[in-house]
């Protein structure tokens, strides 16, 4: 297309419209005033030869000129790659870009800041419940013990109530285990009836029943406490050893250390009680 | 053909050379390829024409990378190196974009 484009009048540096033909009219008119015969300019051979040469050299030139383009080209990209741009960059860049990452570096803080302590506040509630968690284990089995529900084992006496007579009575039996109880006993069982806080004896002597549970003679208490203060508590004067024997029954108390108390008692299951909250 | 070579060859020697570009050149280097480049377009678009001329293409190619640079320079030393930058390259950007219509209209004729 001949035809010039929108941008074609503008280009001031470049070669398009106007400079080329006054530059091959030159080297014509060059040729001319050094040629002597005025005739036609191509049909000698001194200028011939002149615009090859020039041709050459120009050809050269671009050839050269190119070659540092793509050169230059190749080198700026991969300066531009390496990131090594910055040593060059102005200083009004380089504090834009100091700008830049001061700010995000703080962004960045801040951030780090925040997660670690919500990090550290779950690490905190983490620790919190794991105790709080240990010390409900601890309590159930505190209170498993005392109400009865978990078999325990521990220091503690064998008793052995002797009634060869069928005269000891329910009151008698309750007071074995409340002299035991006060004397420091964890927990026990009488035969193979768990103990608990709401335990009752009833039925007529030698027709004993613990809990509703019949018990035969002779009555075999398994009570787990330190031996050395539940053996004297049975033989003080008036105590539980002289109402046995009032009784015409003995009394057996055997010491160890490894008194087993196996028998459960079902949970209690309370039905008008609740705890009153005061947290 | 020639403008072709020499640009193939001297990508290869660039990669294959890898040179670290001098400080005080790293400024100007970008605007000097870009005005290079420009000069590349506009000689590529006067063959189009028929109105090639290897000394003008020679001159504006020399110039406009001068010009450029000095327009650069002259901007950093007044402190406006990067607005000037910008303003260059988009001239530049502006004239290749003409060039390239034009080009565009020879190959495809639309």
């Amino acid at each position: 297309m001949t035809t010039p484009g929108p941008a074609e009048p503008d280009p001031p540096a470049e070669e398009p419209a106007q400079p080329d033909p006054p530059a091959e009219a030159p080297v014509e008119a060059l040729a001319t005033a050094a040629g002597v015969p005025p005739v036609e300019p191509s049909a000698g051979e001194r200028p011939r030869r002149r615009r090859s040469r020039r041709g050459l050299v120009a050809a050269c030139l671009i050839g050269v000129l190119t070659l540092l383009l793509g050169f230059a080209i190749a080198v700026q990209v991969r300066s531009t790659d390496t990131g090594q741009q910055l040593a060059g960059a102005r200083e009004e860049d380089l504090v834009r870009v100091l700008d830049d990452l001061t700010s995000r570096e703080d962004r960045l803080r801040q951030q780090a800041a925040e997660q670690r302590a919500v990090l550290a506040q779950l690490g905190s509630s983490d620790t919190e419940s794991a105790g709080a968690l240990e010390e409900a284990r601890q309590r159930e089995r505190t209170l498993g013990l005392l109400d009865g529900t978990v078999a325990a084992r521990g220091p503690g006496l064998e008793l052995t109530v002797n009634d060869p007579e069928g005269l000891i009575s329910a009151a008698d039996l309750v007071n074995v285990v409340l002299e035991l109880r006060g004397a420091g006993a964890e927990t026990m069982q009488v035969d193979d009836v768990r103990v608990g806080v709401d335990t009752a004896v009833t039925g007529t002597p030698g027709d004993l029943a613990v809990d509703g549970q019949a018990v035969q003679a002779p009555y075999r208490v398994r009570v787990i406490g330190i031996p050395e203060d539940l053996a004297p508590a049975l033989s003080i004067p008036g105590g539980v050893a002289d109402r046995v024997a009032s009784r015409r029954g003995t009394l057996d108390v055997v010491p160890s250390q490894d008194v087993v108390v196996d028998a459960v008692r079902p949970l209690t299951v309370l039905r008008h009680a609740e705890p009153a909250d005061h947290d | 053909m020639i403008p072709v070579i020499g640009l193939a060859v001297g990508v290869v020697l660039g990669l294959v050379l890898d040179p670290s570009v001098p400080l005080w050149l790293q400024p100007y280097l970008p605007i000097a390829v870009v005005a290079a480049l420009d000069a590349v377009f506009g000689g590529v678009r006067a063959r189009f024409d028929r109105i090639f001329d290897a000394k003008v293409f020679v001159v504006s190619f020399v110039s406009n990378v001068v010009v450029a640079a000095l327009i650069v320079f002259l901007g950093d030393q007044l402190g406006v190196g990067a607005q000037l930058s910008t303003a260059v390259v988009v001239v530049l950007g502006i004239r290749i974009f003409g060039n390239a219509a034009a080009i565009r209209r020879h190959l495809f004729r639309a």
